[in-house]
C-alpha cells in the first residue's frame, strides 16, 4: 500500500482488496429527525435525517450558521441531539477540525502518535501506524518538526494522519481546508479523493464551498438557514479517479449549478 | 550601496564590499555565501552595539550623580551616607575579610531562598492543579490566593517570629508566603489556558482527567509556570533579606550583614552588600529566565510575554 501512494497521486486509485475490512455500504451513521434548540432557545437544527455508509462520502453544504457545525458536533456525540435519534454504528471515528489543533510542543510524529497514545494502542502498532499515515498525507521525512515551522496545509495533513492513524470507519470534517489558500485547498482535495477511495471509510464532510463539495463526495446536501434542515440531495456521478480538469467540465458546471440554486433557494 | 546594487555585473564586487564591512565576522564564508544578507548583518551588529552602549551611557550618568552627590552635595564628615564609588571598590569589594563575611551571608540567603521557593513550587502547583480540576475548588480557593497575595506580609512576620522562632524555619515561611502567589496564579491560568478545540480532541478520544493533565494541561501551561518562577525566585530573595533583617538571630544572611553595615555606619561595606544582593536578584532573574527558555523556548516564543 506503502509503494502505491508512494508512487501516484489519483490515477492508480484501484480499489484495493483486503484493504477496507468491514464490507463497502455498512451503514456508520444514521439521523432520524434529529434537531437540536440551545438554552437560549435558538434551534440550530429541525427534522434532520441523514445516513452515511462505508464508501460513502457525504458532503452537506450550507451558509455560515446554519448549523452544519453542530450536525458534526452531534454525531461524533461531542455535544448532545435534543430530539430524534442519532444511531451512530462506527467503531472507530476521525474528525478532523476546522484548523488543526497540533500541540505546538510535540513534534509531526508526536502529534501524530496522539490519538494512538490515547486509545491505549501497543507501541509497535502505533508507530507502524503513525509512520503509514504521515506516508499516505505525504509527510514523510517532516517527522521531527514543529507544528510552528509547517504551512497551513502541512498542519492540515498532519492533522489527517494523526486520525488516520486509529484506521477510522466514519471520517467527520468539519470545515477542513476553509482557511487554506486554493491551490492548497485543491491539492488536498486531491489528496482525500486518494485516500477515502483507498480506505473506503465513510465521510460526512461539512463545507460552504460548492465545488469543493460537488467534486469531493458522492453525495452533496444541501442545508438551509436557522433552523438548518436538509432541504435537497443530489448523487454526485462521477467515478473515483477525478482529476483537477473535471472541474472545467459542463457535467461538473451543471451540477455545481443545481447546488447553488438549491442553496440560494433554501437560503432565502 | 543601492545603486551599486542596480547594476547587474557588479554583484561581485557588492559581495566583497560587503564581505570587507563585516571583516570581523568569525567565519568570512558565511559572509560570502549569504551575499545580499550581508548589509542587515552589519544593521544588527550595529544595533547589539548600540543596545550595549545606551545602558552604559545611562551608567555613566548614573555615576556621574553618585560623585556629584559625594563631593558636592555632602560635606566631608557625612561622606559616609555615600561613599564615593572608588572607596566601595577598594574598602569593600576588595576588601577579603569584608567580602568573605558578605560571600558567607550571600550562601545562607541563597539556601533559604531556594528552600523557600522550592516549597512555594510545590504548594502552589498543587493547589493550582487542585482548582483546575472542580469549578467549585477554584470558587473555594482562589480567593485565599487573593488574600495572601493582598496582605503585607510583612506585617505577618512578627507573628512568624512568634510562632516559630527566628531561625532558618521562620526565613523559609516567609519565603514561602511571599513567592507563593505567582506560581499559584500563573500555574492556574497555564491550565485553564489550553483552547477548546484541544479539549474537545482529548473529549472525543476518551481522555480521562489525568491524561489530560498530563499530555495537555501540563506543557501548555509550562510557559505561564515558568513565567510565574521567574517572579517568584526574584520575591523569595527579597524574602530572605526581610526575614534577616527583621529576625536579627541565626545564621547570618545577607539582611543581616547589611543591617550591621547600617548600624556601624560603615557607609562602603554596605554599598558593597547591596550591589551582592542586586547582583543575586538579577542572578536568580536570569537563571530563571534560562530555564524557561530551556524548557519551552523550543515552540514557545518568549519574547512575546515582555521581560
Amino acid at each position: 500500500m506503502s509503494t502505491l501512494s508512494a508512487s501516484a497521486p489519483a490515477t492508480t486509485s484501484v480499489p484495493l482488496a483486503g484493504s477496507a475490512p468491514p464490507a463497502a455500504g455498512t451503514r456508520v451513521l444514521h439521523f432520524r429527525d434529529v434537531a437540536k434548540a440551545f438554552p437560549d432557545g435558538t434551534v440550530a437544527l429541525e427534522g434532520v435525517d441523514l445516513d452515511v455508509r462505508r464508501g460513502e462520502f457525504v458532503t452537506v453544504v450550507g451558509p455560515s450558521g446554519c448549523g452544519k457545525s453542530t450536525l458534526l458536533r452531534i454525531a461524533s456525540g461531542l455535544s448532545p441531539a435534543t430530539a430524534g435519534t442519532v444511531q451512530m454504528d462506527a467503531e472507530r471515528i476521525g474528525y478532523v477540525f476546522q484548523d488543526a489543533t497540533l500541540l505546538p510542543w510535540r513534534s509531526v510524529l508526536k502529534n501524530v502518535q496522539l490519538l494512538a497514545e490515547l486509545h491505549g494502542m501497543s507501541k509497535t502498532a502505533t508507530n507502524q501506524a503513525s509512520r503509514d499515515a504521515l506516508e499516505l498525507v505525504g509527510l514523510k521525512g517532516h517527522e521531527k518538526k514543529l507544528p510552528r515551522a509547517l504551512s497551513g496545509g502541512m498542519k492540515m495533513r498532519a492533522s489527517l494522519a494523526r486520525s488516520l492513524t486509529l484506521d477510522p470507519d466514519l471520517f467527520l470534517f468539519d470545515e477542513p481546508f476553509g482557511a487554506l489558500d486554493e491551490i492548497t485547498r485543491e491539492r488536498l482535495n486531491d489528496e482525500l479523493i486518494r485516500l477515502f477511495t483507498s480506505k473506503g471509510f465513510g465521510a460526512l464532510f461539512i463545507t460552504h464551498s460548492v465545488s469543493e463539495a460537488v467534486y469531493l463526495s458522492t453525495r452533496v446536501l444541501v442545508m438551509s438557514g436557522r433552523p438548518g434542515r436538509i432541504v435537497d440531495s443530489f448523487d454526485v456521478p462521477f467515478g473515483p479517479d477525478r482529476t483537477p480538469e473535471l472541474r472545467f467540465t459542463a457535467e461538473f458546471a451543471a451540477l455545481a449549478g443545481q447546488v447553488s440554486h438549491a442553496l440560494r433557494a433554501g437560503h432565502s | 550601496m543601492t545603486a551599486v546594487q542596480h547594476r547587474p555585473t557588479s554583484t561581485e564586487e557588492s559581495r566583497v564590499a560587503s564581505t570587507v564591512q563585516t571583516s570581523p565576522a568569525p567565519s568570512s564564508s558565511d559572509g560570502v555565501l549569504s551575499g545580499g544578507g550581508a548589509a542587515p548583518l552589519v544593521r544588527r551588529r550595529r544595533k547589539t552595539m548600540a543596545n550595549a552602549l545606551l545602558p552604559l551611557g545611562v551608567l555613566a550618568v548614573l555615576l556621574g550623580i553618585w560623585y556629584a552627590i559625594t563631593y558636592l552635595v555632602l560635606d566631608p564628615g557625612r561622606r559616609f551616607l555615600m561613599p564615593p564609588p572608588q572607596d566601595v571598590v577598594t574598602d569593600a569589594l576588595l576588601d577579603g575579610p569584608t567580602m568573605e563575611r558578605i560571600g558567607t551571608a550571600l550562601w545562607n540567603t541563597v539556601v533559604v531562598s531556594f528552600t523557600g521557593l522550592a516549597i512555594a513550587i510545590v504548594i502552589g502547583m498543587s493547589w493550582a492543579v487542585l482548582m483546575s480540576q472542580a469549578k467549585a475548588a477554584e470558587r473555594s480557593l482562589f480567593p485565599y490566593a487573593v488574600a495572601l497575595q493582598c496582605i503585607p506580609i510583612l506585617a505577618l512576620v512578627p507573628l512568624i517570629g512568634f510562632w516559630f522562632g527566628f531561625g532558618f524555619l521562620s526565613r523559609v515561611i516567609v519565603c514561602v508566603l511571599i513567592a507563593l502567589f505567582p506560581i499559584v496564579s500563573n500555574t492556574l491560568f497555564g491550565l485553564q489556558s489550553v483552547d477548546r478545540g484541544m479539549h474537545e480532541l482529548f473529549d472525543l478520544h476518551g481522555a480521562g482527567r489525568v491524561t489530560r493533565l498530563v499530555k495537555l494541561q501540563f506543557p501548555a501551561a509550562m510557559p505561564a509556570v515558568f513565567a510565574g518562577f521567574r517572579i517568584s525566585a526574584g520575591l523569595s530573595v527579597v524574602g530572605a533579606i526581610v526575614g534577616d533583617i527583621f529576625f536579627k538571630q541565626g545564621t547570618p544572611g545577607l539582611g543581616i550583614v547589611l543591617d550591621n553595615f547600617r548600624s556601624r555606619l560603615q557607609g562602603a561595606e554596605l554599598f558593597a552588600a547591596i550591589l551582592v544582593a542586586a547582583a543575586l536578584g538579577i542572578a536568580v532573574f536570569l537563571l530563571f529566565g534560562w530555564l524557561g527558555k530551556l524548557a519551552v523556548g523550543r515552540w514557545y516564543d518568549q519574547s512575546r510575554d515582555a521581560g
